[in-house]
């Protein structure tokens, strides 16, 4: 029997350990820069995959402002994923790329400029739980301006 | 360096679906094809590299072992995505280099499922597929094919011209899962999986087997260097660091490297290449390995699939077996099927789809995450 305060449902929680959720503000993203080549990465880990040197990793605040890189248009997924949506690479300002859903823009070729500015936003990750019934917080691109 | 290593026998089987045969019976039988084309025996294999990515924790080569003949003889498996069969074939090359086995049997077999391919995202939170853009293959190769795109302007059209010349060339080969054309408005008009690539740019997952045996030179100059192939190159490489690696996997890097190396190793250069199989696990794919393989100039590859540069009767014909997008793509086989294919035009046995007087030939295959192999491979008499 599990403790009562554990079946109870939080969030909304990350939906990747880069976003943060602080207590008291708005939510961001955070990675990892490597103080020794300026490579940036969305996660810790062992030495830097770049340069290979060790203990440089330091958190850093990513921007939420960036460029689209590429992008596809996916029309069919696994079961279950509603589509179409826009996948999409963006580099971020001063450093970092993610990949995810480009919204608020038609999912037509023609619509979509690659290179054109995107700013990060963040929202409730479309309606989906996880078996314990938390709500979920991600991150979306949207085009800027 | 040391001596050269030599093809005396490859096959394969006719790729297809057989949900009713198991891994092992599959591999046994383009291993005892291939010991048939070389006319020898599994008592004559003094080393088995086995390749299979869906079950790499199984034992697979052991259990083709129980098949065709338990010797006793070192068994080794591998796994290493789509560059699996390449892989198991290069270990055995090696094994060969380096003095300690005269002849090794490589087999590479995989039963595939239907459907799409691509991370599912992990067990724990919610799915991420979908909500953080898409894992799927399909829309994987489409970001890779886009970037060409963002370079050179390559067009939707010119991507589909790989998938029409790709079927047009199995229409010839009897081994290949399909033999149908695929008219350029078909191919275009097909259903849209991850623009720019529809259902048919993408490759067709099938269930196959192929195998080869190696020979070191004293061996093949003994049995007899008639049919034999002379492996000039063997390379693999992992993806070196690039800048947006955690997001967008990178199959021109390692490429780069590795065709770099090849070519170095072969003593030959893109030019001398008579024919080539790369790795069109997409039609999108394709387009960047000309210029990654350096088959045409930075910037060039539109032009090469427009102007039929790289068809059958071409300057340098590529996927004349009709490619993993029409001859079929079981990850585990592939990189040896496509040594076959190469050794059969270097033979001059390849019937209807015969490049006439090939004499070098290239093999390429990834593996997403990501290995790079290629073999540059020889007429040898």
């Amino acid at each position: 029997m599990k403790e009562q305060s554990e079946e109870t449902p939080q969030g909304p929680l990350p939906v990747v350990d880069f976003l943060k959720i602080p207590e008291d503000g708005d939510p961001y993203l955070e990675g990892f820069r490597c103080t020794s080549c300026d490579a940036v990465y969305l996660a810790d880990r062992a030495a830097c995959s770049k340069c290979g040197a060790r203990d440089t990793l330091k958190t850093t605040r990513l921007s939420t402002q960036g460029n689209l890189y590429v992008y596809s248009i996916v029309h069919r997924s696994f079961p279950g994923i509603e589509v179409p949506y826009v996948s999409a690479i963006v580099d971020l300002e001063g450093g970092g790329t993610l990949k995810g859903n480009l919204i608020n823009i038609e999912p037509d070729p023609e619509k979509i400029e690659m290179g054109m500015p995107i700013e990060v936003v963040f929202g409730d990750a479309l309606g989906r739980v996880d078996r314990d019934g938390n709500t979920y917080l991600s991150y979306f691109f949207q085009p800027r301006g | 360096m040391s001596e050269d290593v030599y093809i005396l026998g490859t096959d394969m089987i006719k790729f297809g679906r057989f949900p009713d045969r198991s891994v092992p019976s599959l591999g046994a039988e383009a291993a005892l094809l291939a010991l048939d084309d070389a006319n020898l025996t599994i008592q004559d294999m003094e080393a088995v590299c086995c390749g299979n990515l869906g079950q790499a924790a199984a034992m697979v080569g052991q259990r083709i072992m129980q098949e065709i003949g338990q010797t006793g003889v070192p068994v080794v498996n591998c796994a290493n995505a789509c560059a699996t069969g390449a892989t198991a074939f290069r270990e055995a090359w090696m094994g060969i280099k380096a003095g300690l086995y005269d002849l090794v049997l490589a087999v590479g077999v995989e039963q595939m499922g239907r459907g799409l391919l691509g991370g599912a995202g992990g067990a724990k939170g919610i799915p991420k597929e979908g909500l953080l853009g898409s894992q799927t293959m399909p829309a994987v190769f489409a970001e890779a094919g886009m970037e060409h795109s963002r370079k050179y302007g390559t067009t939707f059209e010119q991507f589909a011209k790989v998938s029409v010349k790709n079927h047009h060339h199995s229409t010839h080969n009897p081994k290949a899962m399909y033999q149908i054309e695929t008219p350029l408005e078909t191919v275009m008009n097909a259903e849209m999986i991850a623009y720019p690539n529809t259902k048919l740019m993408c490759s067709v997952n099938v269930d196959g087997a192929a195998a080869a045996i190696l020979a070191s030179e004293k061996k093949a100059r003994e049995l007899g260097m008639g049919r034999a192939v002379r492996v000039k190159a063997s390379v693999l490489t992992s993806d070196p660091w690039q800048e947006r690696d955690l997001v967008m996997p990178d199959v021109n890097s390692c490429t780069r490297l590795a065709a770099k190396t090849a070519y170095e190793m072969a003593g030959v250069g893109p030019e001398d290449v008579d024919l080539v199989e790369l790795h069109d696990c997409f039609a999108t794919a394709e387009i960047l390995h000309y210029e990654n393989l350096g088959l045409c100039g930075e910037g060039e590859a539109g032009r090469m699939i427009d102007e039929g540069e790289s068809a059958h009767g071409g300057r340098v014909p590529v996927n004349v077996s009709g490619g993993l997008l029409s001859k079929g793509h079981p990850l585990g086989a592939t990189g040896i099927a496509n040594i076959y294919e190469i050794s059969t035009h270097l033979r001059g046995e390849a019937g209807a789809r015969q490049v006439e007087g090939a004499r070098i030939g290239l093999t390429h295959v990834i593996g997403l995450g990501s290995a790079c192999a290629i073999h540059v491979l020889e007429k040898a008499s």
